[in-house]
């Protein structure tokens, strides 16, 4: 059957990231969250060392530790601090210590670079399950809030007054990027994801004339990102991962050669 | 001009007694004591120097902002028309003037291309937000404020970064809107003059209410001289001249001692 393939199991896999990363990273853009992605996805290397020490699921336990990262960045985004610094700090915290827990479970030292870069092509039918089962999972609570969710990245005072409270949303794009962060790790790692979510945004931005355009641009942009690096993987005998976005990063640069409309 | 007057009974859209703000996080407080009402078709206008309590008095009117003390009442099915203070669209979001309109209400194309006309920027739907000059970029707010047929337009400080001649022609305009559609007017603003002759009745803010009342009421009272100088008062003649015909029976000034009525 086709999902015996590893190369095809790989394929659908980045697919199914590409397919959220799209609209999730434009939202990372508009809202400049850039370092908030950074924050949420190094924490996942703590999710990982607290899977394996207690024989826990890795999709659960990143999840869960990224949810908490991500809930508690935002909560210290409202209270008007040099966000800058604040987050630069909880990103860079949360992957030294993440990296610190690791190296107490003997069972990740070994593969650790897996986690970090992503081992894509050891996806099984079950890791592909739940991605595509979280990947859709998140699009649906996009597009069910989404007039919401872009008014309040337009201007909160504006979502304020048609009745929208800005926190409500703030956690829910904290609460997919966590799901989403939990899905990309065995695709492009704890290192890269931020880069999935922001790149292709970046590249559609000068390509787009409205968020809709920008955020299905991106989604395209990805998965042409996802095959080449595939290929190159495949070919090159390169690492998936970072092949993916370093396509991506190839496609930014071109878009940034095209005239702005 | 056809004036739809403060009418004894007629319920007002907005009421508070008793306001008391709180600064977020301390214990200063930003507005003390502050009564407040709007009636229907009425243009009031807040005044008062930078940190006086103007935008906060518009976020707890529009349930915004928790209260310390005091009460809000908002007439039931209110409808409110919103002008942000110092909108600034993030260059990161691409966004179409058509496209802001819809936002979070989807609107017709017809509906949209009607009251971008009102406002003075018709057939500007595809252009960019970002590449509007402030004028027309006023204008597009406005015209999305007015989508849903507004009693009350809440404007927080709608000309800032506008030109002289910019500010007067946005004023005039909603003079004009508010006699097309009698929506009620809540401004909070920096341009004295221009926008208290535009007024039926500004309220001069500096922690709680200095001095309010008609526009020639206020800028005579000693509360707004001693806030905005002497200096102030001159200018106003030139902008009266719409003014100078009877309406307004001179409102008690709330807090003046010896304020001088007409």
């Amino acid at each position: 059957m086709m999902l015996d393939d590893f190369f095809i199991r790989a394929v659908l896999a980045g697919l199914g990231v590409a397919l959220v990363a799209g609209p999730l990273g434009s939202f990372v853009v508009w809202r400049r969250m850039a370092y908030f992605g950074d924050a949420t996805a190094h924490a996942a290397i703590l999710g990982v060392a607290i899977s394996l020490a207690f024989n826990a699921s890795i999709y659960a336990g990143t999840m869960l530790v990224a949810l908490a990262m991500a809930l508690a960045v935002s909560a210290l985004a409202t209270r008007g601090r040099a966000m800058d610094t604040v987050l630069g700090v909880m990103a860079h915290s949360a992957l030294a210590i993440g990296l610190v827990a690791i190296s107490f479970v003997p069972a990740a030292r070994s593969d650790l670079s897996a986690y970090l870069f992503g081992d894509i092509l050891a996806v099984g039918r079950a890791d592909l399950a739940l991605i595509w089962a979280g990947a859709v999972g998140v699009l649906a609570v996009l597009a069910w809030r989404w007039q919401r969710l872009l008014t309040a990245s337009v201007n909160e005072d504006l979502a304020m007054a048609a009745g929208i409270d800005p926190r409500v949303e703030r956690v829910v794009l904290s609460i997919t990027l966590a799901v989403v962060v939990a899905l990309s790790i065995r695709v492009v790692g704890s290192l890269l994801i931020s880069a999935m979510l922001i790149v292709p945004a970046a590249a559609a931005r000068g390509l787009s004339r409205t968020p809709e355009g920008m955020a299905g641009t991106a989604t395209l942009i990805a998965a042409f990102s996802v095959l080449a690096g595939l290929w190159a993987s495949l070919r090159l005998d390169t690492p998936a991962g970072p092949s993916i976005v370093a396509a991506a990063a190839g496609i930014f640069v071109l878009s940034q050669s095209v005239r702005p409309r | 001009m056809p004036r739809l007057r403060r009418r004894p009974g007629m319920s007002a859209l907005i009421q508070a007694q008793g306001l008391t703000i709180l600064r977020p996080g301390g214990h200063e407080t930003v507005l003390q004591d502050v009564d407040f009402r709007i009636a229907p078709g009425e243009i009031v206008t807040v005044v008062g120097p930078n940190g006086s309590g103007k935008s906060s008095l518009v976020r707890a009117l529009l349930g915004h902002m928790p209260l310390a003390a005091g009460r809000v009442t908002r007439r039931a099915g209110l409808r409110i028309g919103y002008v942000p203070q110092r909108m600034q669209l993030d260059t990161t979001i691409p966004m179409t003037v058509r496209r802001f309109l819809s936002l979070p209400r989807r609107v017709s194309d017809d509906m949209a291309a009607q009251t971008l006309v009102r406002t003075g920027v018709g057939g500007m739907q595809s252009r960019q937000l970002t590449h509007l000059s402030g004028g027309q970029f006023q204008r597009v707010l406005l015209a999305r404020a007015l989508l849903h047929d507004p009693h009350l337009l809440v404007l927080d400080e709608p000309t800032q970064g506008l030109d002289q001649p910019g500010i007067v022609a946005f004023y005039t305009l909603i003079e004009d809107v508010r006699r097309q559609t009698g929506a009620a007017v809540l401004m909070v603003s920096h341009d004295l003059l221009v926008v208290m002759r535009a007024s039926d009745r500004v309220i001069c803010l500096n922690g709680h209410v200095c001095c309010e009342g008609t526009p020639q009421h206020v800028s005579t009272a000693p509360e707004y001289r001693a806030l905005f100088g002497t200096g102030a008062e001159g200018t106003l003649a030139l902008y009266r001249h719409r003014h100078d015909h009877d309406h307004d029976q001179g409102a008690p000034c709330s807090r003046a001692s010896s304020a001088g009525a007409r």
